[in-house]
């Protein structure tokens, strides 16, 4: 494998909580030691329940959080220890695409105000008039036309649609090379996902841009990284890695087993069929008291002795990686 | 807009006269009370800046003409000592409105820098800070306020109106602080100012162009409240005759009609009544005023 374009190794986000008045610190290691990379354009579905850490790993892969152990590289380097120019480079090469399309526009600003500023920070634009033409031209692209008509409006003149496709414009007008988007089409209307990550696809064509698509929906994941890579991620762990397509076919870790079981198929024979044997508890553990050795030990249909006591690493086994001592 | 890379200095001033005056003034509009509350503020402004040039001023003692009720002469009446009350509240507009202008823009830029200081920065430096804050917070003001005057005027140092100004706000900042330190740290996790991060746009366009926009009709309504309180104390501290005479000046107006018991006989209730009318009058307006203020910088209460 070449040099990935951005990539985590052993990297640990450590959150400080303190319960009650004269309560004791406690830690939530968010993300645990997680070992992720993601090569030039490419795709990489980060998906898994809330509160597993997915949108925390996607911030220390932007550099808005910094992480407490190990290291977040791009192309090679150390994220925080670029200086001056380098890291401005990283911060133009990397770009957020937030989940709420309603609080992801400034609202007292108008919708140009979120695109000029940085065409001029790069110089992308060499003027006001010309960063004016450009940023009518990144919403032509996301399909906002006429555009001179969404430039002076304020977003609360516009819909969740239209916003978020204004989200994505912001984020692609400098032209990165890394884009993640969390959950980027969950709180838009059914019928208008599609049409968003079908812009974004087609976008990626243009400026093959890398993406970490965090999700928590498994259709979505299916669709948008269809042909990529998939990554399941569970209480700050990534269980498994591989293709898409033969991780939802085929899942081998049993958390992803349960997960994709947990899609409601329309057909009850065939909802039987799939069989898995039920979890054997539904309730997610506390994030302050995890449990000893692999954090699904309490859930797992096949926990055995070994998962009580010892974490299990990720480790490749056909063609992906699994964290599972059953393989 | 293609094309008209080069505008004419007269063409950028119309479209800021049409930006900065025409377009609030016809959000205004849409709110009669702040129509009213503006035209009253309005009145005011025109009565410091003309009424001194058009009303003469004369402070020699006449005792016939004393305790003379309104009149086309003297609309107002004349005060203990014969002089026209209405001309001495014109004279002392210009001050009054000065004043409280001053103390309350210094009152709001301490409070808006400390509370954007403490809320961005966050961790210690946002706990020390606000503990100062508060301790601030629980010094009685106007006491601390009289005991400062009367230090001044024991001391015989000269009091300006600037100092006047500073004077004023020396605790009124606390509370605004407090509040835009609240507000700050509510927007600065707002997905927007987050992806201003990625987009490598630093530290002064997040403050200045981003959370400053959100603020500011909090801002601008507190600079109008905060004169308010400052006039307040302002014509307290001169009733009380803690501050240094000033002809004309509402407050010290009010100290001579209770220095010669007009309050008590009635005979020169006039004299009393004139500026405390004047001052009620002037809050009410900047009351009402500051109504419009949040619609004309929220788009969020714009109608079109």
């Amino acid at each position: 494998m070449s040099t990935p374009l951005i990539e985590t190794i052993h990297t640990s986000k450590i959150f400080e909580v303190r319960k009650g008045l004269l309560g004791v610190k406690r830690h939530i290691r968010a993300v645990d030691d997680v070992s992720l990379n993601i090569q030039e354009n490419e795709i990489v579905a980060l998906v898994g329940e809330s509160g597993c850490g997915k949108s925390t790993l996607g911030r220390l892969m932007l550099a808005l959080l910094k992480p407490d152990e190990g290291q977040v590289k791009f192309r090679d380097k150390d994220i925080w220890s670029l200086k001056g120019e380098e890291f401005k480079e990283f911060r133009r090469s990397a770009q957020l695409i937030p989940q709420d399309p309603y609080s992801t526009l400034n609202p007292m600003k108008k919708v140009i105000s979120a695109l000029y500023p940085q065409l001029l920070k790069y110089k992308i634009a060499s003027n006001r008039s010309e960063a004016r033409k450009m940023s009518a031209e990144l919403l032509e692209m996301v399909g906002l036309s006429p555009p001179e008509d969404f430039l002076n409006r304020y977003p609360c003149r516009l819909s969740g649609g239209q916003m978020q496709r204004i989200s994505i414009a912001r984020a692609l007008s400098v032209k990165p090379s890394f884009i993640v988007a969390d959950e980027a089409v969950s709180m838009l209307d059914a019928s208008l996902r599609i049409e968003i990550l079908d812009i974004l696809l087609n976008l990626r064509k243009k400026f093959s841009t890398a993406y970490l698509f965090i999700t928590h929906d498994l259709a979505i994941a299916r669709y948008f990284a269809a042909g990529e890579r998939i990554a399941i991620m569970y209480l700050g762990n990534i269980v498994e890695v591989g293709d898409t397509e033969e991780v939802i076919q085929n899942p081998m870790h049993p958390y992803t087993k349960a997960l994709i079981m947990s899609v409601p198929v329309p057909d009850p024979k065939l909802a039987k069929e799939r069989g898995l044997p039920p979890l054997r508890s539904l309730e997610i553990p506390s994030l302050v008291e995890l449990p000893s050795g692999c954090k699904f030990h309490t859930r797992c249909p096949y926990a055995e002795k070994i998962c009580e006591e010892k974490m299990p690493e990720l480790r490749e086994v056909k063609n992906r990686l699994v964290a599972c001592h059953l393989y | 807009m293609e094309g008209k890379t080069k505008r004419s200095i007269v063409g950028i001033m119309l479209s800021a006269v049409r930006a900065w005056i025409y377009e609030p003034l016809t959000l205004l509009a849409t709110d009669k009370r702040a129509v009213a509350g503006f035209l009253i503020v309005l009145f005011y402004v025109g009565l410091a800046v003309i009424g001194p040039m058009v009303v003469p001023l004369d402070l020699t003692p006449n005792l016939e003409r004393a305790y003379l009720p309104p009149s086309l002469e003297h609309p107002l009446g004349t005060d203990p000592w014969g002089r026209d009350i209405f001309a001495q509240l014109v004279h002392g507009a210009p001050d009054m409105l000065v004043v409280a202008f001053l103390a309350g823009l210094v009152t709001v830029l301490i409070g808006t820098v400390v509370g954007i200081f403490s809320g961005y920065s966050g961790g210690t430096v946002d706990l020390i800070v606000m503990t100062i804050t508060d301790i601030v917070l629980t010094i009685p003001g106007f006491p601390l306020l009289m005991v400062i005057a009367a230090f001044l005027i024991g001391s015989g140092i000269e009091v300006n109106i600037f100092m006047a100004a500073a004077l004023l706000s020396i605790t009124s900042w606390a509370g605004l602080a407090r509040a835009v330190r609240s507000q700050i740290l509510s927007i600065k996790k707002e997905p927007y100012i987050e992806v201003s991060q990625t987009l490598g746009l630093g530290k002064l366009h997040i403050i200045f162009s981003e959370i400053m926009p959100n603020i500011l009709p909090y801002i601008v309504m507190n600079l109008i409240l905060s004169m308010i309180g400052a006039l307040y104390s302002y014509v307290g501290l001169m009733a009380l005759g803690l501050l240094p005479y000033r002809p004309g000046n509402w407050g010290a107006m009010m100290h001579m009609a209770m220095a010669v018991s007009g309050t008590v006989t009635g005979v020169g209730s006039w004299y009393v009544l004139a500026p405390a009318a004047a001052v009620t009058i002037l809050q009410i307006g900047l009351v009402l005023f500051s109504n419009g203020v949040d619609k004309i910088f929220n788009p969020r209460l714009r109608e079109k």
